[in-house]
Order: structure tokens, then C-alpha cells, then sequence
């Protein structure tokens, strides 16, 4: 059984929310309130084992006095505050945020973001054909895991992940700026000549596909990836004395990537390269 | 964490310019040869991260030795300073004024940004490009607002080496550029910044009035024309004293934002983490904008009081002076100011004799118009890139290193000492009851005195532009640089005062007036415009990231389009110029889209 620590007790603070009064733990975001409300506000760099970067913008919400527009992943209710998540000003910002991306971006792995582009009107093609997109190759130069960064919408969360949030290997950063800023490793070199120890921890916290397990590279590419025909089957890492939970995605009798519950209170979904990667010798049946 | 360096090794021209910096390695962890003693040998823990602000003066080292960032070099400089390499190249990549690929040791970065441009800088790019081709040993390098506005178009050379050598062409010919390009030693002497101020030597002056009539070399000439003098006040009134004469004087800030300098001092006064900070924000990259270079070339010693006065009255013993590496010039002489005071006593353990504890440390920066923004200016002496971070928190409660920091640009710091001299009630009489004090403007376009033009607040636009001579055939006035907006030449009764600016529903900013007549057609300044910001976005959120492309690609789309032809693609900015204003992190990419809008609106742009 998982043991939940409850933490200090906070106090309640209320603020309104969307003409509702709203009651929320203090030090809740707005997110935190409206998921909580049962609000549904898109996110794409939000990550709940990682500290908002609020880069993407796409959770966007009016608060009474602010001159902008505020993310609501990373601004801490207040009391009194009045939150309006479903303004036109808002529902706006959130529209041109997803053209913007799917225009640059290829999102065709991104889970939901096809239906928030359905409901928010977004029409990526109004850029025209000649719009400018990142254009890049996957980076295929290891056996682990692959960098497709024509996926990459910059969240960020890679980054925090193989630095001082979790891993503390720092093989990773933004390099360049604006529009040509992309990740990379020292030097721009290949992942095998880098700081990169292979967790994988990158991987789990990817919202959009840009980095995935080498076999789920392979089986998309070949068209046998197949989710619907996948179960998830959550365990112990065999390894060493830790014990972090390992979930199993398998296909046809076939582990296919190993991911880890973020809600573990130990691991918080991060593993090593070992229970990341080192499923193979369960399924060697030569 | 567990640092990882590839095979490459410096130079010894790499290694020379980084240990000059930080001295030489004490170990083979360092970099040194191998010894026994290594074995004895660990430095770890917060002694060895503490010293990751070095990266950006390491970086400067560096390229200013080579001229460029080898593989070598900079791990070199990540195992001296304890930085991950990635980390690092994610911060050398940042920088427009440095290179991680091989490039000839000479730079001539030639402006083509708004008032060059109306000057002829694409015929004298062109011209520059023809003659100094591959094989010459010049990288040319196009480049966004030199601050050299006055003496339009300007080109600035860099050659590395030990020590590196600049030379600045201004007004440039192709002639001319390309002789400072090549032999930047014996390039002619730039013209004294008394040149820029039309009015030097006029007594009424506040500001400027020392500007052309002190040697901006000597303390003692300073000292006998009122320096120090502010310093001593403020001795007497004591820090609380002088936050209550500032906030009555009613001073607000000067780069663009107009915020309460007394609020801003005193929020930072009354924190009570330590220790706190002062930043001088002289990181001026506004298109157009060329006052704090000025200031600081004419007048080096004023910074240096004002910033040891902010610095007293909010509790800081160490002063950061962020300074443009575009302006070399200017970084020489404050920093020789800094000596000097420092040698005599103004500056140091003991300031003035009162037992006041104060320093100042110079930070250039490398090209990145992003780094005026108040907190990724933080991230950028840190050593981080130079991304804004988001607020809150407040820099008075949590800026540089995380301390409580005040950060005030050059001419809010220079406008503390009349207030101290005169007294807040005299000085709060100049200018209008909202916008006090004397203000500085940075004339430049189509006038036949450009420069900077002291007056108080509340003169009019017509009264500026009349000053400077304004030409004939004037098309447009734009207010505030290229974050600010266009208004008409009707429109020349505008005050000129924050309150004033704003009823007209334009911006003062930092104070730019660039006067157009229709030498340039305004599609094109408007496409330099959106240039400028998507080459200067830092690429941290998706609206400006994505916004500045997008809008660029759609006024390239229309330069040449009017009325229903344009229609489509002016909504089109509209709407990402709207979301661009709402959504993005910082000021940057919030202002984008302003003096497009403007132009479209009040000028009929495309119509």
C-alpha cells in the first residue's frame, strides 16, 4: 500500500472563480482550484512532478487588476483574487497559442491537443503554407531512447528533469535563442558523447512524443503502435533495494517502454537507466 | 552533480585569456597539469558553485581573446567555474555578440536598424559586404540598434586578441568602416560625447550640464563642479532620509516603466533578508535610444555617486553596473571612474570616511536586448541565460542571487543627485504635478541637430522636434523605440510626460523621438521593427517565440500590399498581436506588436 504523507495542515483561503466562490489549500495555484473545481484548463508544460515554467501559455486566465493575462499552472491563488478561465480575452490567447504551436510544431503526438484545437477554433493553416516550422530530423544516435525535436514545443520540463529538480546531471539545456532555440547537449553533439546517464527521466516528463523509447520510435514508424492494444501493469523494479514502481506498457506480449507512477512518494515517476531501459532480458526467449 | 567534459582541449591562447580571468588552476580537477597533491585536492559544494556569475566574463574572455568559442575553451571554463557544459553552451548560444563556431578574429557589426536604415545602412552594408567578402578577415555581422543614433549609420569593429580592440565608425562610409575593420588601431578618435548633446554648456542644464564641460577622466574636475556634493546630503539625511527626499520628489523610473523609484527603494529597504543588492540597468538596446551611453561617456563619474547613494539609502554594499557590450567606450571610462573614486576613498571599506561599505563591479553584456528586462538581467550576471523570470516574485524581494535587489536604470540613478542638491520641493517643481523633474529625449531621424535633448517634462513634441530641427517633408514621429509607437505629424502637441503620452494613447518609454520623413517607406521600418523582435525574442514563451515569426512573415507578406489586398494578413496580426500582448511572460513580448498597431491605426498603414 502507498502511504500518502499528508503534509502541515493549511489553512483555506477563498477567491472566486468564475463568479463561484472557490475554497483552495493556501499556496494552490489557480490550477490546483479549477482542477478541483472540476475546471478544464489545457496544459502543455505543466508537469505535476516538476515546478511551472509556464512557458507555453496555453492555461491562460483573466484575474480582476492583473494588465496581462496570468498562467494559471504557476500563480498562486490569493484571497479575494477574482479568476475568470473562460473569458474571451483568455479563450483568445489560448486559440492563437495552440495555431501558433501546431503551425511550428508538429503535435501529432500530443495527447488532447487535438481536441482542444477542435474546441478553441484554432486553424493552424492560417499562417499559410510558407509559415516557418523547426524543421528538424529525428536525432536517432543511441539505442535507448530517440530526440525528435520537430516535436519539441520548448517546455522546458526535459531540462528541469536532468537538472536540479531531479536528476542533477545537467547533459541538457536551451541552446540558441527565439525561434531557433532548440535542446541540446554540449557542443550540439550526439547524445553518446554527452553528460546524459540515461534515466530516461527526460523521457517521462516529455508532453508532447519528442522523446520517446526507441521502440515506440521504431513501431510508430513501421505502424504497429497501437495504445488500444496495450495493458500497463505496475511493479517492482527487481534491480536493487529501492523497490521504485515500474509500469509495464505491453504489446503483444511485449514490453514496449517502462514509465513510473508520478505519484509515488519516494520516485515521483523518476527511475534509472536500469529500470528505465533494462527490461530486456525478460522477454530474450531465444 | 557529477560534471562530464569531452576530449577537447583549450588552446593556450583559451587557457591565457580564462586564467587571466580567474587565475590559474589550482589542480588537475581545474584543468592543471597532473601532481600528487590532487590526490589531496576536492573543492565542492557552494565554494565551487558559487562562482557560476564568472561565466558570462569567462565567455567575454574568451571571445575576447579568439574571437570565437572553441569546444576546448569552454570546457575549460566549466570545469574552473563548476558548470555543467551543456548549461554552458546553452548560455554561449544565447549571446548575439558570441560565436561557438569558427569566425575570422575581427567582427564589424553593422547597424541596419531603424534610424540607420532611414540613413542608408542597406547601401552601406551592401557596399561594406562587397568589399570585405570571405578570405578578408572581417566577419560582418548585421546588427540590431548600435545606440549610436546621433551619427547615423554606424558601424562598431571588434578584434579579438590581447587586449581586444574596438574602433566605431560613425557616420560611416563604406571607406570608412572598412579601414576600422581592418586597422582598428589607427581608426580616427570618436568624436567627444558633447557632441550628442546639442545644448552642452547651457546652464540650465540639470542632467547634461556637466556633459562637455568636465573631463569625463577627472575626479577633480567632477568634484568642482558639484560632485560629490550629493553624496554628502545623503550622508547627513541618513537612508531613510534620503528614500522620504526621493519619494517626494516624486521620481519615477526612466526606462520605460515609470515605476516610483522612492516605492522601489523603500520595498527593497525594509526587506529584511540580506544582503541586498543594487543593479544599474545600463543594458540600453532600444532601437533608437542612446542616453545612458551618453551620460556615461560625458558624465562617468555621476553614475558612480548616484549608484553609491541608491545603494546607502536601501542597505547595499555591492553595486552591479550592467553594462552594454556595444558600448565600449563607455564601459572604459566608467570603469576608470570606478578606479579612481575606489582610489580615493569614494569607493571601497570606508566611503567618505563615514564607514560605509560600497563597491561597484561591472557586468558587459553580449548582445541580447532581452537582458534589459529587469530579471533577465539577474539570470544574465548569474550566469544563466538571459530568460525574464516570472513575477511575482518581485525583485525587491527576490532579484540577484535571490536577495532583495533595487535595479534602477542609468538616468533614474543620475536624476537622485539633483534631488538631492536642490531638495525634493525644487526638484518636484520642474516638469508637470505627475511627471517630475528634467527629462532626457534621444533625438534622431530626420532632424538636422539629432542627439540627446534635455528638457522637463511637459514640453511637447513640436517643442523637441523644433529644438533638434526637424526637416521638412516630416511622415511620421515614433515615440519610445521600437516597443513604443508611431503618432502623426499632426499630432505634435502631444506633452510629452507619462500622463500625457498615455491620454494619447502612445508611450514615452525611455524617451525616443526618431523623426521619419518618407526617404524609407514605412513597410519596410515596420519589417525592421518585427525583425528586431524576433531575432531578439529569447524563445522562453510560445506567443512571442512563435508571435514575432509569424507577425514578421505576414509584413513581409503585405510590404507591398494595400487595402483589401492587406486586409487579411492585418488581422491576422491583430489577432497574434493581441494574444502576443496578453499572454506573453515579459515586456518584450508584449510590446511587440505596439508600433505595428500604431502604424496600422494612426497612420493608415496598408491603407
Amino acid at each position: 500500500m502507498t502511504v500518502t504523507p499528508l503534509g502541515i495542515p493549511r489553512r483555506l483561503l477563498e477567491f472566486t472563480l468564475d463568479g463561484q466562490e472557490a475554497r483552495v489549500p493556501e499556496g494552490s495555484t489557480i490550477l490546483d482550484a479549477c482542477r478541483a473545481a472540476g475546471k478544464d484548463i489545457p496544459t502543455l508544460c505543466e508537469g505535476d512532478t516538476l515546478t511551472p515554467k509556464n512557458a507555453c501559455r496555453v492555461c491562460v486566465v483573466e484575474v480582476e487588476g492583473a494588465r496581462t493575462l496570468v498562467p494559471a499552472c504557476s500563480r498562486r491563488a490569493e484571497p479575494g483574487m477574482e479568476v475568470r478561465t473562460d473569458t474571451e480575452r483568455a479563450r483568445h490567447s489560448r486559440r492563437i497559442v495552440l495555431e501558433l504551436l501546431a503551425s511550428s510544431v508538429d503535435l501529432s503526438t500530443t495527447p488532447k491537443v487535438a481536441g482542444w484545437i477542435k474546441e478553441y477554433e484554432a486553424k493552424p493553416d492560417r499562417f499559410g503554407p510558407d509559415a516557418a516550422r523547426l524543421n528538424e530530423e529525428p536525432r536517432v544516435d543511441n539505442d535507448l531512447y530517440v530526440r525528435d525535436y520537430d516535436k519539441c514545443i520548448l517546455c522546458y520540463k526535459c531540462v528541469d528533469a536532468c537538472g536540479d529538480q531531479w536528476q542533477n546531471t545537467f547533459a541538457i539545456s536551451v541552446a540558441g535563442r527565439g525561434f531557433d532555440a532548440r535542446i541540446a547537449v554540449e557542443h550540439d553533439a550526439p547524445l553518446t558523447d554527452s553528460a546524459c546517464v540515461y534515466c530516461g527521466n527526460c523521457v517521462e516528463v516529455c508532453p508532447t512524443g519528442a522523446l520517446s523509447f526507441k521502440s515506440e520510435f521504431d513501431m510508430r514508424a513501421a505502424g504497429t503502435w497501437d495504445e488500444s492494444a496495450q495493458t500497463e501493469t505496475t511493479t517492482v523494479c527487481a534491480y536493487c533495494g529501492v523497490g521504485c514502481n515500474l509500469t509495464l506498457h505491453v504489446q503483444d506480449n511485449e514490453i514496449v517502454k517502462v514509465t513510473s507512477p508520478h505519484d509515488n512518494p519516494v520516485t515521483h515517476g523518476n527511475l534509472c537507466i536500469k529500470g528505465r531501459f533494462g527490461y530486456q532480458h525478460v522477454q530474450n526467449r531465444g | 552533480m557529477d560534471l562530464h567534459f569531452g576530449d577537447s582541449k583549450p588552446t593556450d591562447d583559451e587557457r591565457a585569456a580564462v586564467d587571466a580571468l580567474l587565475g590559474p588552476p589550482e589542480s588537475s580537477w581545474e584543468g592543471a597539469d597532473r601532481s600528487d597533491a590532487d590526490l589531496r585536492w576536492a573543492r565542492g559544494g557552494r565554494a565551487a558553485r558559487d562562482r557560476r556569475d564568472l561565466l558570462l566574463p569567462g565567455l567575454h574572455a574568451i571571445n575576447d581573446r579568439v574571437g570565437w568559442i572553441s569546444d576546448g575553451a569552454l570546457d575549460y571554463l566549466c570545469r574552473r567555474l563548476t558548470v555543467p557544459p551543456a548549461e554552458a553552451y546553452g548560455v554561449a548560444t544565447f549571446y548575439a555578440m558570441f560565436s561557438v563556431k569558427p569566425r575570422p578574429a575581427t567582427v564589424l557589426h553593422v547597424c541596419t536598424d531603424l534610424a540607420c536604415a532611414a540613413a542608408g545602412a542597406s547601401e552601406l552594408c551592401a557596399g561594406i559586404e562587397s568589399r570585405l567578402g570571405p578570405g578578408s578577415g572581417v566577419h560582418v555581422e548585421r546588427s540590431p540598434c548600435l545606440g549610436l543614433c546621433e551619427r547615423a549609420p554606424a558601424a562598431l569593429a571588434i578584434r579579438a586578441g590581447d587586449p581586444v580592440r574596438t574602433a566605431v565608425s560613425a557616420p560611416a562610409t563604406v571607406r570608412d568602416a572598412v579601414l576600422a575593420a581592418s586597422a582598428p588601431d589607427s581608426a580616427p578618435e570618436e568624436p567627444p560625447a558633447a557632441m550628442a548633446v546639442p545644448q552642452a554648456g547651457d546652464p540650465a542644464l540639470t542632467l547634461l550640464g556637466r556633459v562637455g564641460v568636465v573631463d569625463p577622466a577627472s575626479l577633480d574636475d567632477y568634484r568642482a563642479h558639484g560632485g560629490y556634493t550629493a553624496l554628502r546630503r545623503a550622508f547627513d539625511l541618513g537612508p531613510a532620509g534620503v528614500i522620504r527626499e526621493v519619494t517626494d520628489s516624486g521620481l519615477v523610473g526612466r526606462g520605460g516603466a515609470a515605476f516610483p523609484t522612492g516605492r522601489k527603494w523603500q520595498a527593497t529597504a525594509s526587506q529584511p533578508d540580506h544582503p541586498h543588492y543594487l543593479v544599474c540597468n545600463a543594458d540600453e538596446s532600444e532601437p533608437g535610444t542612446f542616453k545612458d551611453r551618453v551620460l556615461m561617456e560625458g558624465d562617468p563619474y555621476a553614475l558612480v555617486e548616484a549608484m553609491t547613494i541608491a545603494a546607502y539609502a536601501t542597505g547595499a554594499h555591492r553595486g552591479y553596473l550592467y553594462l552594454r557590450g556595444e558600448y565600449p567606450r563607455a564601459i572604459r571610462r566608467v570603469q576608470y571612474a570606478i578606479d579612481q573614486a575606489r582610489a580615493r576613498g569614494l569607493l571601497g571599506d570606508d566611503v567618505l570616511g563615514q564607514g560605509y561599505v560600497f563597491d561597484i563591479e561591472i557586468r558587459r553584456g553580449a548582445g541580447a536586448y532581452i537582458c534589459g528586462e529587469e530579471t533577465a538581467l539577474f539570470n544574465s550576471i548569474e550566469g544563466y541565460r538571459g530568460e525574464p523570470r516570472s513575477k511575482p516574485p518581485f525583485p525587491v524581494e527576490k532579484g540577484l542571487f535571490g536577495k532583495p535587489t533595487v535595479e534602477n536604470n542609468v538616468e533614474t540613478l543620475v536624476n537622485v543627485l539633483p534631488i538631492l542638491t536642490m531638495g525634493a520641493p525644487a526638484y518636484a517643481a520642474i516638469g508637470t504635478g505627475r511627471s517630475t523633474g528634467p527629462k532626457l529625449f534621444c533625438v534622431s531621424g530626420s532632424v538636422d541637430r539629432p542627439g540627446i535633448y534635455e528638457l522637463p517634462f511637459g514640453a511637447t513634441l513640436g517643442e523637441v522636434l523644433e529644438l533638434a530641427g526637424v526637416r521638412p517633408g516630416l511622415r511620421a514621429v515614433l515615440l519610445g523605440g521600437a516597443a513604443g509607437g508611431f503618432v502623426r505629424p499632426d499630432e505634435l502637441g502631444i506633452p510629452l510626460t507619462f500622463e500625457g503620452t498615455r491620454e494619447a494613447g502612445t508611450t514615452l518609454g525611455s524617451g525616443v523621438v526618431m523623426a521619419f520623413d518618407g526617404t524609407v517607406p514605412l513597410p519596410r521600418l515596420l519589417l525592421r521593427i518585427a525583425e528586431f523582435f524576433r531575432d531578439e525574442s529569447c524563445g522562453q514563451c510560445v506567443p512571442c517565440r512563435v508571435g514575432t515569426v509569424r507577425q514578421e512573415e505576414a509584413l513581409r507578406r503585405i510590404a507591398e500590399r494595400t487595402g483589401a489586398a492587406a486586409a487579411d494578413d492585418i488581422a491576422l496580426l491583430r489577432d497574434v498581436g493581441r494574444a502576443m500582448r496578453d499572454a506573453s511572460i515579459c515586456g518584450l513580448g508584449q510590446t511587440a506588436w505596439n508600433a505595428v498597431e500604431s502604424a496600422i491605426d494612426r497612420l493608415g498603414a496598408y491603407e
